[in-house]
């Protein structure tokens, strides 16, 4: 076994369990006693706890909770309380939002009111858990970098169930809680508005999302490659020849001519990973509002190319089109 | 200690194998799959058929023997039985022959009998009779008047009952299984396993609004930027159960009929979404004008859970293959099935 050779390496170092570094005045008290999992430690560290939940983690579960109630407790309903049934229909069961004729109006419990007070209970939950992750950070002295890639996620989520079922003035515009539900509404929302793939906001979405997926692969894989000669020191390489850091760049500069460094590759990943929901949501805004229906729109724009004709001429018999 | 380690994640691992075995066999259908391009390169418009699976419908398409035609001379039907509504036209020797037919295609086991009161043929006493008159009228009015959908192909009364008494893909309003009452959010018609939308968790009676009444299923926007349509994407799931009952029905894709990137759009389309259209209208016009008209003739136990009487749909003929009986035309030898008589 040569993992110790790496200095990067998966082996289990196990002192006394760490508490952190103390909390400001005024703080809740960490939960927990800190605890060393095997299993834990072979895909992250293994020392879990003690947790930090403070105000805002304590109110933002108790919201997530009565969601998933409210969710979950109207999906056992819809199979008669039957506890088999909830097992294996699980992945097709849902909580839909109101029939159009509501709009935005509060509609009785039964026909889509539950679902307004699930997506409320949600949206305080995740804007609870925003606030908390904020506050932790600047607790740590730390930017507030992953805060604010967790809004651009919020803002797609918000577009999606709030902002533009409120622009359209209707509630039944938004999704439904469930597995499957909800993918069949997305393909349904993309078929009613001719096309989300000629939607340029939905394009970029796609770019930044497969090109955060390259670009994780490739840091994580220089990274893991480099980590043989100490890349984890990157800041003492930085400055010397032939080391970690610089065996890396020169791997990319020779193979692609270009290379990021230490500090811009994070840039690169976390912009790559925030404009993904942040396009998306302004495709998303677009849709039904400004746009009707993309695919003419692409037409309209050079952007949907034509096929000559392989069927003859076709014509819709509803509009007096011959049967053929 | 290290050893339940290493058992604990070795069982992990062989669960999670099992589990993931059973995801890929549940859910992947054995090779080879031969693929058609029906459209210009490019677009997709692809069908994909396994041999398998078409070896099994093509058994299950055989046609019964045909008995041979009899000339139209000697006396009337109507002439020698009594209560001979619809056929009476014909002569002994075809009306003979049709009802002999009939039996192979409907009733084989079950006989002359099924039907018939045995001792007073010419009786209605039961029901099956009077449904079996307005079915034949049934076949006549397809074959004559929706051309456009069944063309010179035809259908007959083996088209939907393949040797059964009752056709097996038949349907009834379905109010959905039973679900808790009171405040929970439960009437929404979707959100649980659907086998009339392809086994998705879209509405899970796409029939009745569709095939029976005359909802709209047109909901894409026409024009690039809003100009008053106002379809919702709750419409675009029904819309959408609807299409992958009619995916199903016929054993084909979406682009057996569209180019999928408009859905909507006819000039991109193929001339068979042209006869779906008629068929949509012509298995309206059967249920209304001679289905649920039956629903007082039937017995209770062979109406739906609502009361209604049973109904088409486009699997009902069509029974999984593009064309019913891969386009064996059967009416050629049954001209009394071809109109009604004048």
């Amino acid at each position: 076994m040569a993992e110790y050779q790496n200095i990067f390496n998966r082996i289990q170092a196990r002192g006394p369990g760490y508490p952190g570094v103390p909390l400001p005045r005024g703080s809740w008290k960490r939960i927990g006693e800190p605890l060393h999992v095997h299993l834990f430690g072979l895909i992250g560290d293994s020392q879990v706890g003690p947790i930090y939940l403070g105000a805002t983690g304590m109110a933002s579960i108790i919201c997530g909770l009565i969601a998933f109630e409210i969710i979950g407790l109207n999906m056992f309903a819809s199979v008669n309380w039957d506890p088999i049934q909830f097992i294996r229909q699980l992945p097709w069961l849902a909580l839909e939002p109101p029939a159009p004729s509501y709009g935005l109006r509060f509609p009785p419990l039964a026909h889509g009111g539950w679902w307004l007070m699930a997506g409320f209970f949600l949206t305080a939950s995740i804007m609870l858990w925003w606030a908390r992750v904020y506050k932790r950070a600047v607790a740590l002295g730390l930017g507030t970098h992953v805060a604010w890639a967790f809004a651009s996620a919020i803002w797609l989520y918000l577009v999606l169930g709030f902002i533009r079922p409120l622009i359209v003035g209707s509630w039944s515009e938004a999704v439904p809680f469930g597995i499957f539900p909800h993918l069949d509404w997305t393909a349904a929302f993309s078929i009613r508005y001719g096309n989300l793939f000629y939607n340029p906001f939905h394009m970029l979405s796609i770019v930044f999302l497969y090109g955060s997926a390259v670009l994780f692969a490739m840091h994580a894989a220089t990274v893991l490659a480099t980590g043989r000669f100490g890349a984890d020191r990157e800041l003492e390489q930085i400055a010397d020849r032939g080391t970690a850091f610089e065996r890396g760049a020169l791997f990319w500069r020779w193979t692609m001519g270009f290379n990021a460094t230490a500090e811009s590759i994070h840039r690169w990943a976390w912009w790559f990973a925030v404009l993904c929901p942040l396009t998306g949501g302004i495709g998303i805004l677009l849709t039904g509002t400004v746009v009707d229906n993309w695919y003419l729109w692409g037409v309209k724009h050079g952007l949907a190319p034509t096929y000559p004709p392989v069927f003859g001429i076709i014509a819709d018999p509803a509009q007096g089109g011959a049967g053929q | 200690m290290n050893w339940g380690i290493k058992t604990s994640s070795g069982i992990v691992a062989i669960v999670a194998t099992i589990l993931l075995a059973i995801v890929i066999i549940g859910s992947f259908e054995r090779p080879p799959i031969e693929s058609v391009q029906r459209g210009y390169r490019g677009t997709g418009m692809v069908e994909n058929y396994n041999p398998r699976t078409i070896a099994t419908l093509a058994e299950a398409s055989k046609l019964p023997a045909t008995l041979p035609p009899l000339p139209a001379a000697g006396p009337k039907a109507s002439a020698i039985y009594k209560n001979v509504q619809i056929l009476g036209g014909l002569s002994v020797g075809q009306f003979t022959r049709l009802m002999a037919s009939i039996t192979t295609w409907v009733a084989p086991t079950q006989g002359c009998a099924y039907c018939h009161d045995t001792k007073n043929m010419a009786s209605d006493a039961l029901y099956t009779k009077v449904v079996s008159r307005r079915m034949i009228q049934m076949v006549q009015h397809i074959n004559a008047d929706w051309k456009p959908h069944v063309a010179e192909t035809g259908v007959t009364c083996f088209t939907c009952h393949r040797g059964q008494p009752v056709p097996s893909n038949i349907w009834f309003n379905n109010p959905g299984p039973a679900h808790a009452h009171g405040m929970a959010s439960t009437e929404t018609g979707m959100g649980l396993v659907a086998p009339a939308a392809g086994l998705t968790a879209l509405p899970y009676d796409p029939y009745t609004p569709f095939l029976e009444k005359d909802a709209v299923i047109r909901v894409q926007a026409t024009t690039a930027l809003p100009s008053g349509n106002l379809q919702s994407i709750k419409q675009t799931e029904w819309t959408y159960a609807l299409m992958m009952n009619f995916s199903t029905a016929l054993g084909v894709n979406c682009t057996y009929c569209h180019n999928s990137r408009e859905f909507g759009d006819w000039s991109q389309s193929t001339p068979q979404r042209v006869t779906a259209w008629h068929g949509i209208h012509m298995v309206r016009d059967l249920n209304n004008t001679y289905l649920n008209p039956l629903g007082k003739v039937f017995p209770a136990n062979r109406l739906g859970p609502t009361g209604d009487a049973p109904k088409v749909a486009c699997a009902t003929c069509h029974q999984g293959v593009y064309k019913p009986l891969f386009g064996q035309s059967m009416i050629k030898g049954f001209p009394e099935l071809a109109a009604a008589a004048p």
